[in-house]
């Protein structure tokens, strides 16, 4: 019995819990590997196994992405200052050596809004979507947006505050997100602006990265307060509209991140690492619907549970062309 | 199938604890959602009050509320800065509500004097919200000049001008042809001498175009005919005047002059820079234009 990578993938991303297969839904083979791991590994085992792992791996896949995230954003930076006119815009919109690209949402926030398309929106639009159909939809989210690197170093702030017990973690429904997608699109056809632009904080960091600070940036310091002390990553975990666009691009991207049931040791430190830990309920034990599963297109790609995971169960994969990892 | 499974399936039963935390998430979330989109529709009231209205780059699309398409149809990528040879472009910010992210003109420190030629601005922009139905400066409707002070302007007292026209510190630049035709310079670095002040006429990038456009005309009439007609046809040149310094009667016996704004007037801002009366006697209307004039 194997689930349906879309339908589920869908149901995620509009904060639907992840599906379960029942006991005689779970394969034989996969039966015999739960089985075969019980009480096989000892706490010390599992000490070892992480030492070892985070000697010879490190975290390699952060560094990479926030390597990529900081090159991408200096590179719009430079572009401007140094007027090398390599990619001119910011990431709502851009032309990148003379081509056109659009953020997918930004597109979609002006077209409603505005009711009418330009050719040269098009071309953005369409070359975006094809390059984020090929590296993943949410991708964008932990490889590119600049809000995320921000968020991120807030999460580790957070997460201290957490240990020390002086703040507690407050979750919100996740199907909030897909409300506030709805919303915003709504707004934007009927007051005929872009009302979600005026909070995105995306734009808002990405502009004044380009052309100066501004009191946009203000806003964007109470989400930070708002994650640091109220409720973990909460802009990009509950609200933000961008990655719910990017996540439905990403249903049909080669580019995911692969969960394999044989060596995993269930431990979870995985999910404790995640952005979107939903998307790793399949690693938990009598969750999975197979050996082999891929993980939904809400995962952003980030790679977090690819470095921590002590026992390489989680990869990189992309379909059709094996691992490359 | 599932309609005989369905009554056979126990219902879950929730502990009191757990429906507290269900009904707490609810109340959070309920409070979030109401939050960021009240605070996304807090950017309506810098519509709604006027104070995002600003002078807009050329061929801005206009609807049937000021400005209200052109938010609309901004991506708020803000190509149109980058590409603007004197950096007359710059990006709303938060306290514009809606207008983040959109351009504006702040004309009494860097006008727009249509340096670039070819509107840059609008080659740049990817999504029309600066409308490529645009061909050259004189087809652009930004607003209208008006003499707001007529009583401050020197050429009505029948005073010239001497010095740097903006003093010293002024950061503005503007194209000046006889000193380099494609190179903006400072104001500060180009003082003027003259009798009478006509700065607003002298510096309108319109009127300097006519100026152009005559001296073309008399070096094409010289070689050839065919080259002449074919420039006129792409640059609409000369264009209409937009400003002219014409002379006001006056019982003292003083030589008084007035800035008269004439239907070529495409509200670009540079006599509201230029005009070295602080502030400036002359300015630019944002909801008239040469065309709402006419009709």
């Amino acid at each position: 019995m194997r689930r349906n990578y879309v339908v589920e993938s869908l149901r995620q991303i509009f904060g639907g819990k992840p599906s379960r297969p029942t006991k005689d839904q779970v394969p034989e083979v996969l039966r015999a590997i739960y089985q075969g791991k019980r009480g096989n590994f000892t706490k010390a085992d599992l000490e070892a196994a992480h030492i070892e792992h985070k000697r010879t791996f490190g975290n390699k896949w952060q560094i990479r992405r926030w390597a990529t995230l900081i090159f991408i954003n200096l590179l719009f930076v430079i572009s401007y200052h140094f007027d090398v006119q390599l990619v001119e815009g910011a990431l709502t919109a851009s032309r990148v050596v003379g081509f056109h690209m659009a953020d997918l949402n930004s597109a979609l926030q002006v077209t409603l809004a505005y009711k009418e398309v330009v050719l040269n929106l098009v071309i953005g639009t369409t070359t975006v979507f094809v390059l984020w159909l090929l590296l993943g939809g949410r991708t964008f989210c932990s490889w590119v947006c600049p809000y995320h690197l921000i968020a991120e170093w807030a999460e580790y702030l957070h997460l201290w505050l957490v240990k020390k017990k002086i703040v507690k973690n407050h979750v919100f429904n996740r199907k909030v997100r897909g409300v506030f997608w709805l919303v915003f699109a709504l707004l934007a056809l009927v007051t005929g602006y872009t009302v979600f632009e005026t909070i995105s904080p995306t734009g808002i960091v990405s502009r004044a990265l380009i052309y100066g600070p501004g009191l946009a940036l203000i806003w964007v310091g109470l989400l930070l307060l708002f994650e640091v002390f109220y409720s973990r990553r909460a802009w990009c975990r509950y609200a933000c509209p961008i990655g719910v666009t990017y996540g439905v691009v990403g249903l049909f991207s080669p580019v995911r991140v692969k969960y394999n049931a044989e060596a995993c040791h269930h431990e979870g430190d995985c999910r404790k690492v995640c952005l979107v830990p939903h998307v790793l309920d399949v690693t938990i034990r009598g969750a999975a619907f197979d050996v082999d599963q891929d993980v939904v297109a809400d995962c952003t790609r980030c790679g977090m549970c690819v470095d921590v995971c002590p026992t390489s169960s989680l990869t990189y994969e992309i379909k059709g062309l094996g691992k490359f990892l | 199938m599932t309609e005989k499974a369905r009554p056979k399936k126990k219902k879950r039963v929730i502990s009191p604890k757990r429906r507290e935390q269900n009904r707490r998430e609810f109340l959070r979330t309920s409070a979030l959602t109401v939050g960021i989109v009240s605070a996304s529709l807090l950017g309506f009231i810098p519509i709604a009050n006027g104070s995002s209205v600003r002078l807009r780059p050329p061929a801005a699309i206009k609807g049937r509320l000021y400005g209200h398409e052109f938010f609309a149809a901004c991506i708020k990528c803000g190509q149109c800065v980058q590409v603007c040879p004197v950096n007359a472009i710059h990006l709303g910010d938060i306290d514009d509500g809606f207008g983040v992210g959109v351009p504006f003109i702040d004309a009494r420190e860097q006008a727009c004097d249509f340096s670039c030629d070819g509107l840059q601005c609008v080659l740049a922009c990817p999504t029309g919200a600066l409308t490529h139905h645009l061909d050259f400066p004189a087809d652009a409707r930004m607003g209208f000049a008006r003499l707001a002070r007529p009583k401050a302007c020197l050429a009505v007292q029948g005073k010239g001008f001497k010095g740097q026209a903006r003093g010293p510190a002024f950061k503005g630049i503007l194209r000046y042809a006889e000193i380099d035709r494609w190179n903006p310079v400072p104001v500060a670095d180009h003082p003027y001498d003259l009798e009478i002040c006509d700065l607003c006429v002298r510096q309108c990038p319109i009127e300097q175009r006519i100026i152009e456009c005559a001296e073309q005309d008399r070096q094409a009439a010289n070689s050839d005919k065919l080259a002449r007609v074919a420039q006129r046809i792409g640059n609409e040149c000369p264009p209409k005047h937009a400003i002219t310094l014409e002379p006001i009667e006056s019982a003292d016996g003083v030589k008084r002059m007035k800035p008269v704004i004439q239907e070529g007037c495409v509200g670009c801002g540079v006599c509201e820079m230029i005009c070295p009366v602080e502030s400036a006697a002359i300015v630019v209307d944002l909801d008239k234009n040469a065309d709402s004039l006419g009709g």
